[in-house]
């Protein structure tokens, strides 16, 4: 069901917010024991994005990810077993350690998968977007790309693709200004994306927000206007990635960015602005608490089943490869 | 004939039914014809790539598909290999069965990280639960001082990735009963054709089959050598089975008709026959396909062999362009007959009168 009212909708943007932190302070919590085997790219700072976006799609809606897709893949499922079982590799998970972190998947959920590649899941996105146009089921394909990710030849035959085709396609561009350790500055001959992506036959759009539901409300309106102006749309959403590019400490010290930028964007961190809203339309400091402790609990039992797992028999590595 | 390569595939026979005499057509039109009645039975399928509807029809293979289904379900592409490549991957997992065309294979390189990268393992990636029923046809070949960006064969390198199914008929029948196949398949199937091979004909049924992928077939029997061929290197080892005939050799002609994956039992009851194996491969050959069937022969004919395993394939060179240079490059049958000679301490035959492939004189089978 999907939430109605304004007050009703702030509370799913936090419960999701709650959750998407939540389940990574605790993969930090836990991953110095070393069961977790898998690279972690933590999506912390970004999950505004992740949550405003999947909020304004359906269930049946379709999303892909990059390897930096916790929040993307907690936002559109929910399902914190079946992701934590995938971070210890167990037989309990529907990818029975055949992903990891890098490679989260969840077809009926919509979330349909990811590439550690950079921008290899785009042309994915857009001919899962063709098979819906074909289908006419109304579905929207949302790709989530990092601002590395327009640099490669695959974004721009997929953006030129997407237009000419008119395909319910919304290209999200999640700007946080770097790819690994290297500035936009240094990478990109041009000044604003949004100039050039305008240029194509499709609806642009960018926020620099924290605020789950400014990024909803933008979403939701320009997937109506996807349906009506038989467009795909582009949008570039900025956020600070909070931690390294791979691991989950930080990495200040290591000189490429600074820690007063950090200390900016922390102002505005996206689940202290949520909180602080729910607070603001009337909810009471208990509640919030009640609310935050069973999420919780949801992940601590979803870790502790995962720990607890049998991993698969290792003929599991033969199977699948093809059907 | 619009294209002068094949004809129109046309859905209703001159031939009357009850007619005893299996009809003959050319690979072309074969692969036209498994095109169309898969496109009839399955609305699923759609057929796209550069150049898939234009006049030229692709060597005349996709004739007659827009005209019955309509650009939606055939349609050209911007000249984006890499985005068009994962847009098959994305229709695929959301129900369609795409079938992608690379007029070179040379062009399909150009999406080498959507095949090695998502399509090969999306399936296994996502625990089986999403299915990749892809086809990608890819022509191969020789032309006419085509060069080296537009007469790759590639083989090996895709059979190499693992989750792709690499199939390369030879005969007619074969092209028509694999490539139904390949599109029924709810795997990833890499279809490659040998450009020379349109001209052949052979016995092709008209309804539709589906011969399974992976399974091996005996082009010619023959009890003293084994050439194992892929693809063109078929209608050569076939011309130097019928010359050598000539002195009382008897060779035995294995085509594997699908290289990934590959099944070696009718390879190795060949050579375990015949003690002898000569791999005659359209492409290079180091690192190639031959050393996989050398390597599986030597492990299961031990002590069956006669001789060394041989190989017989393209220079280690890129592919050059004026005719002599191009000759070298390519091995023919009368280096097949060479080898097989060698192998059976046989005198060169006089080979003076033999008339052998080129571009004008191309192949025009029957089988």
């Amino acid at each position: 069901m999907k939430p109605n009212n304004a007050r009703e909708l702030n509370l799913e943007f936090y419960k999701k917010l709650y959750l998407i932190r939540t389940s990574e302070e605790k993969i930090i919590e836990h991953y110095f024991e070393d069961e977790m085997k898998t690279p972690m790219h933590m999506s912390m700072g970004s999950e505004a994005i992740s949550v405003g976006v999947c909020q304004a799609l359906t269930k049946q809606d379709q999303v892909f990810g990059t390897y930096r897709s916790h929040a993307l893949f907690l936002a559109k499922t929910e399902d914190t077993d079946d992701f934590f079982a995938e971070m210890y590799g167990k037989k309990t998970s529907s990818l029975r350690g055949k992903g990891g972190s890098m490679h989260l998947c969840s077809p009926d959920y919509g979330f349909m998968g990811t590439s550690a590649i950079v921008g290899s899941a785009i042309p994915v996105a857009l001919g899962c977007a063709y098979a819906n146009k074909r289908a006419k089921n109304g579905k929207v394909v949302a790709v989530f790309f990092g601002d590395g990710a327009v640099e490669e030849g695959v974004f721009w035959e997929s953006l030129n693709a997407a237009c000419l085709m008119k395909l319910p396609i919304i290209f999200v561009c999640e700007d946080n200004g770097l790819a690994v350790h290297t500035s936009k500055a240094q990478r990109q001959g041009y000044d604003s994306i949004i100039d050039v992506v305008s240029n194509f036959n499709c609806i642009v759009c960018e926020e620099k927000t924290t605020d789950a539901e400014i990024i909803y409300k933008s979403i939701s309106k320009i997937v109506e206007q996807m349906r009506m102006e038989q467009m795909p749309c582009f949008v570039r959403l900025e956020y600070f990635r909070y931690l390294e590019h791979v691991g989950v400490n930080e990495d200040f010290e290591a000189g490429y960015r600074t820690k007063e930028g950090f200390e900016q964007w922390l102002k505005i961190d996206p689940v202290k602005l949520q909180r602080k809203k729910l607070k603001e339309s009337g909810l009471e400091e208990d509640e919030i608490c009640i609310l935050e402790s069973s999420i919780t609990d949801k992940i601590n039992n979803s870790i502790k089943a995962a720990k607890k797992a049998k991993f698969c028999d290792v003929s599991e590595v033969y199977e699948g490869v093809l059907t | 004939m619009s294209n002068g390569y094949c004809q129109t595939y046309a859905p209703i026979s001159a031939q009357g039914a009850g007619d005893t005499e299996v009809r003959k057509i050319s690979y072309c039109q074969a692969v036209n014809e498994a095109m169309f009645q898969e496109m009839e039975r399955d609305s699923r399928v759609f057929v796209y790539g550069i150049g898939v509807p234009d006049h030229k029809k692709i060597f005349g293979t996709t004739e007659g598909l827009l005209e019955r289904f309509g650009s939606e379900r055939c349609f050209d592409t911007p000249l984006s290999e890499d985005a068009m490549t994962g847009l098959g991957l994305g229709a695929a997992v959301n129900g369609l069965r795409p079938v992608h065309i690379h007029i070179r294979i040379d062009f399909l390189l150009l999406a080498m990280n959507q095949l090695a990268n998502m399509i090969s393992s999306f399936g296994y990636m996502s625990g089986g639960r999403l299915k990749v029923p892809l086809v990608i046809r890819a022509v191969i070949g020789r032309g006419w001082g085509q060069g080296c960006q537009h007469s790759k064969s590639m083989l090996s390198t895709f059979a190499h990735i693992p989750g792709l199914k690499v199939v390369l008929p030879t005969t007619p029948a074969d092209a028509k009963g694999l490539l139904i196949s390949a599109i029924r398949d709810d795997n990833p199937v890499l279809f490659i054709e040998h450009r020379w091979l349109y001209w052949q004909e052979g016995e092709v049924a008209e309804e539709a089959f589906a011969i399974e992928l992976g399974k091996s077939n005996v082009l010619r029997k023959g009890t003293d050598l084994t050439i194992v061929g892929t693809s063109w290197m078929n209608a050569e080892a076939l011309q130097a089975a019928e010359i050598l005939d000539k002195r009382g050799v008897s060779v035995e002609i294995v085509d594997p008709r699908t290289i990934s994956p590959l099944d070696d039992e009718a390879i190795v009851e060949s050579v375990t026959k015949t003690g002898h194996c000569i791999i005659a491969e359209n492409d290079w050959l180091h690192c190639g396909f031959g050393a996989e069937v050398a390597a599986r022969v030597s492990q299961k004919c031990f002590g069956k062999l006669k001789s060394p395993v041989e190989r017989i394939g393209f220079a280690p060179t890129p592919c050059p362009t004026a005719r002599h240079l191009e000759n070298e490059f390519y091995p023919n049958a009368m280096d097949i007959i060479r080898a097989v000679e060698k192998k059976l301490g046989l005198s060169e035959m006089d080979l003076s009168e033999e008339d052998f492939y080129s571009h004008e004189n191309r192949f025009k089978g029957p089988f």
